[in-house]
């Protein structure tokens, strides 16, 4: 179980309005990534899903009952803190144990889970270590130890590979993602991180200033981005936004098209430029080109190693499939 | 940060330390105010159950005009300001050459500390009687030893006497703080001055001193504070005599000794006033160190 | 200091470090070695550093003419009472402060730290007064109680800053596993305060023990601690330094000994966290 429902949830920290009223469906065994520039309210309203916060207004129900109001020790939830917090005076095993001992579960019974947890996370050797003793990955394993013993309705991440190193992030975020196709239980998981949303989630909800932009699969808000920031957000590098006449000539005041959506040639194409940054990373090669009539430079990803350098001629050549439209909203034209 | 159930425990939790100080401070200090208005003296039959007589200001201004009221002022100025200068000269040498790379650096540190730890009432008695005894005394044997004649230390230079006694036991203080401060300095501000060409004097006075000057302060207060109210080395040593009755010592023999309660209280009026004065600066300073 | 001292330099700084450092402990010194000799001895001249009987005898006077033990229980009765119940009303204020604060929590602070400031004897007879009410006056209760009242601000604030120090993310950690307030701060805040809830004990300890206006003035014969033992040697008549010596050194050792160990935070609670 884990099916969460936010209704017209509102936050206000004094006279800050930080959560505007919103609302959102989390599907039992769903994994959803709350992506969003930084201070856009994610951890807020996983705080508020948490219950360490209080709503302003509006309600929470978790698995069909109102939570509103019940305290953080009563939700069932568990929680991934970006510092782990982990208790440091105690064991690896004492942590682990903690949550089923604040449960009063019976020794045997604990000492099975947590033995059973640790095996899961290869913490096995460790277990009576203090967590001062441990390295930032082992600590993290840890942290999630402690919230998978006791079985929760959902497990709530903030940013929880944010203070690991970039090859140890990648490895733990599989982990993560082999966890919840193991255990089927919905976690829901605040990211700034691209990759991360993107490979992990079943589901991605694009907040800005406290307000969901678009919820949606990744490939959905790949595909199809309700609006502009929704479209300048999701996607590495970021997708090209031309105004002017160039998006007068498709009927749009903007059009958006992915680096990896253009055709770059040296021979001819739609626009002609020069080449300005070129970036060779072997597997693939980025060019910022400026165009002719374009301010902007636009960013064209080509496959394998091309060899164009500063000051070339190149021609571009947007595939007319995966051009996007916006209105002078800023919202998508279908 | 919290939600309504930890802001209402917290109000909970909070409670029984608000009331206890509250009422420690709320019922005598009412209690005070309301007797220095009165005339009260026990030894003369007044009571509280038979009703005291209305004297409005009457004891404010007495206590003001008795003829022991302003040697009692330049008394305590002399012994707090005496004290304050001697602990703060010395705790800064001190603190210096402390935080210089010395063997048993430790051993020496404990050495300087340990007149703190001493119970007032001992180190008034073990000045006044081991050190300062014009016959046994240390001090004596030592007047002795040079040919001179012994000092009646506690008669004849009394207010010295007092303000050594407790600069020796308030000087662990300063010298702790002002070093733990010194300890912050940023070794490489020193460093750029003597690349600069500062001499050590002047090391000194342009970057040393001006770090310690908060700390300083925090010193001379707190120590105001304290040193407004010593008691027990003027009750052991002179009983407040020869010169050492201070505005605390004066309040204490109105209220016990000759039992002039409304009296005495206007006294504390005064005192309570006083040290408001020296408080609201600390806490400025102690209040501006909260939002860091 | 990065560099290395030139030796000489070091020699001569810790020869004036030492000097200094014997002079400000020279009475604590000359007051232990005259307890171990006899009070004739004692005020021998030239005074005796080295060479004289060395006897435990005043240790054994002291004890048995005036009951050395019950004073030292006292002591040991009121400082230790009043610093523990201070330190049970102070951890929880001092958890709301630091882990709830509000707008007023600063004010709270400094209030509570403006009542060390009230003058004692401008209160001295209302408390007395009090005292007699409530049939207080020469009992350990009544004393404990205003120990413990005079030292709460201290130990709150002591408290306050240690707890500061300490990331709520793991109290929010225990409240996701499930443990209720009573479980929060018994099993994750206290045992991770430990140290500075001790330094707190000691530094709290010890100024009890020395606190010497109330002591004086509200005790007699039955609840008064060692601060009033010795005040009642102040008027020396004849033979007397090697006793008055040992029952100093009775009063002073078990303190001294833990004031060594509480150096550090000695600055940190008088201070109010001003100075770390
Ligand atoms: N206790 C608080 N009191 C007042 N304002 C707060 C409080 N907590 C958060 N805020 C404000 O709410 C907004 C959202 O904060 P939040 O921590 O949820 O952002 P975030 O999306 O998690 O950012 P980041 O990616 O940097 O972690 C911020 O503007 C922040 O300043
Ligand atoms: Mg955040």
């Amino acid at each position: 179980m884990g099916h969460i429902i936010l209704e017209n949830v509102k936050k206000r920290f004094g006279e800050v309005t930080v959560i505007p009223p919103l609302d959102l469906e989390i599907n039992d065994g769903e994994f959803v990534v709350f992506v969003g520039p930084s201070g856009c309210g994610k951890s807020t309203l996983l705080r508020l899903i948490a219950g360490l916060e209080d709503v302003t207004g509006g309600r929470i129900i978790i698995d069909g009952k109102d939570a509103t109001s019940v305290p953080p020790a009563r939700r069932g939830l568990a929680m991934v803190f970006q510092s782990y917090a982990l208790y440091p005076h105690m064991s690896v095993r004492k942590n682990i144990a903690f949550p089923l001992r604040m449960a009063r579960l019976e020794r045997a019974e604990i000492d099975r889970r947590v033995k059973a947890a640790a095996e899961v996370l290869n913490l096995t050797d460790y277990l009576d270590r203090r967590p001062g003793q441990l390295s930032g990955g082992q600590r993290q394993r840890v942290a999630i130890g402690r919230a998978i013993v006791r079985e929760p309705a959902a497990f709530l991440f903030d940013e929880p590979l944010s203070n690991l190193d970039a090859a140890l992030r990648v490895g733990m975020r599989l982990e993560i993602s082999e966890l919840h196709k193991r255990l089927e239980t919905t976690m829901i998981y605040v990211t700034h991180d691209q990759v991360e949303a993107m490979t992990m989630a079943d589901k991605i909800v694009v907040l800005r200033a406290g307000n969901i932009e678009q919820v949606g699969s990744p490939l959905e808000l790949y595909r199809n981005p309700r609006n502009l920031f929704v479209a300048g957000f999701i996607g590495s590098p970021k997708m090209n936004l031309i105004n002017g006449s160039i998006a007068a000539q498709h009927g749009a005041e903007t059009i958006g098209i992915r680096p990896e959506h253009i055709f770059a040639s040296s021979e001819g194409g739609e626009w002609h430029g020069k080449v300005s940054v070129s970036e060779h990373l072997g597997s693939d090669t980025f060019f910022h080109v400026t165009c002719d009539g374009i301010p902007e430079p636009v960013t064209v990803r080509v496959g394998g190693e091309v060899d164009l350098h500063y000051g070339d001629d190149i021609w571009l050549t947007p595939d007319p499939n995966h051009l996007h439209r916006f209105d002078t909203q800023g919202l998508r034209v279908a | 940060m919290a939600t309504q159930h930890s802001r209402s425990a917290a109000r909970l939790m909070l409670a029984p330390a608000v009331v206890l100080l509250l009422g420690w401070m709320l019922v005598p200090l009412t209690l005070t105010l309301y007797l220095s208005f009165k005339k009260y003296l026990p030894l003369r039959g007044d009571s509280l159950q038979n009703g005291l007589e209305w004297v409005g200001f009457e004891n404010y201004a007495r206590f003001i005009s008795s003829s022991a009221f302003w040697p009692s002022v330049q008394a305590t100025l002399i012994i707090v300001g005496g004290v304050l200068l001697i602990t703060v000269v010395l705790g800064v040498l001190l603190a210096i050459l402390l935080d210089q790379p010395i063997w048993g650096q430790g051993i020496v540190r404990l050495f300087v500390i340990a007149p703190f730890f001493v119970m007032p009432t001992v180190s008034a008695l073990v000045w006044k009687n081991m050190l300062m005894d014009p016959i046994n005394g240390i001090f004596a044997h030592l007047w002795r030893f040079f040919g001179a004649t012994p000092v009646s230390w506690l008669s004849d230079a009394s207010v010295q006497s007092i303000i050594l006694i407790v600069s020796w036991q308030w000087l662990p203080f300063a010298t702790l703080i002002l070093l733990t401060a010194i300890q912050s300095l940023d070794s490489e501000q020193l460093e750029a001055a003597e690349m600069d060409g500062a001499s050590p004097l002047a090391r000194f006075f342009y970057i040393v001193l001006p770090h310690l000057s908060r700390a300083i302060t925090i010193v001379i207060l707190i120590q105001t504070i304290f040193l407004l109210s010593i008691f027990a080395e003027i009750f052991v040593t002179t009983g407040g005599s020869f010169g050492t009755r201070t505005l605390t010592y004066l309040i204490f023999q109105r209220v016990v000794d000759s039992q002039n309660i409304g009296l005495g209280s206007a006294g504390g009026v005064y005192a309570i006033i006083l040290a408001n004065i020296v408080a609201i600066f600390l806490m400025r300073i102690v209040g501006k160190n909260l939002d860091r | 200091m990065a560099r290395a001292v030139t030796p000489r330099r070091k020699i001569i700084t810790t020869a004036v470090a030492w000097a200094i450092g014997l002079l400000i402990f020279f009475p604590i010194y000359w007051t232990i070695l005259t307890s171990f000799k006899t009070e004739a001895q004692a005020i021998n001249d030239p005074p005796l550093f080295f060479s004289f009987d060395w006897t435990l005898e005043n240790y054994a006077v002291v004890q048995e003419r005036s009951d050395y033990m019950r004073f030292l229980w006292n002591s040991v009765i009121l400082a230790g009472g009043s610093t523990l119940i201070g330190i049970l009303v102070a951890i929880p204020a001092a958890w709301s402060m630091a882990f709830v604060p509000s707008r007023r929590t600063k004010d709270i602070l400094l209030w509570m730290l403006s009542t060390k400031m009230l003058p004692a004897v401008g209160v001295l007879y209302p408390i007395s007064l009090i005292f007699v009410q409530f049939n207080l006056l020469d009992t350990r209760g009544g004393l404990i109680a205003v120990l413990m009242l005079i030292n709460l601000p201290i130990i709150v604030w002591m408290l306050y800053t240690y707890f500061k120090e300490i990331p709520i993310d793991i109290l929010e950690a225990a409240r996701m596993d499930g443990a209720n307030l009573r479980e929060e701060i018994l099993y994750i805040l206290t045992p991770m305060a430990i140290p500075g809830i001790a330094s707190t004990i000691l530094l709290n300890f010890i100024l009890a023990w020395n606190e010497a206006f109330w002591t004086l003035n509200l005790t007699a014969a039955n609840s008064a601690p060692l601060t009033a033992f010795i005040a009642s040697y102040s008027s020396p008549e004849g033979l007397f330094f090697a006793k008055l010596s040992a029952a100093s050194t009775m009063a002073i050792a078990p303190i001294l000994i833990l004031g060594w160990f509480s150096q550090k935070q000695l600055v940190r609670g008088l201070t109010f966290g001003a100075v770390k």
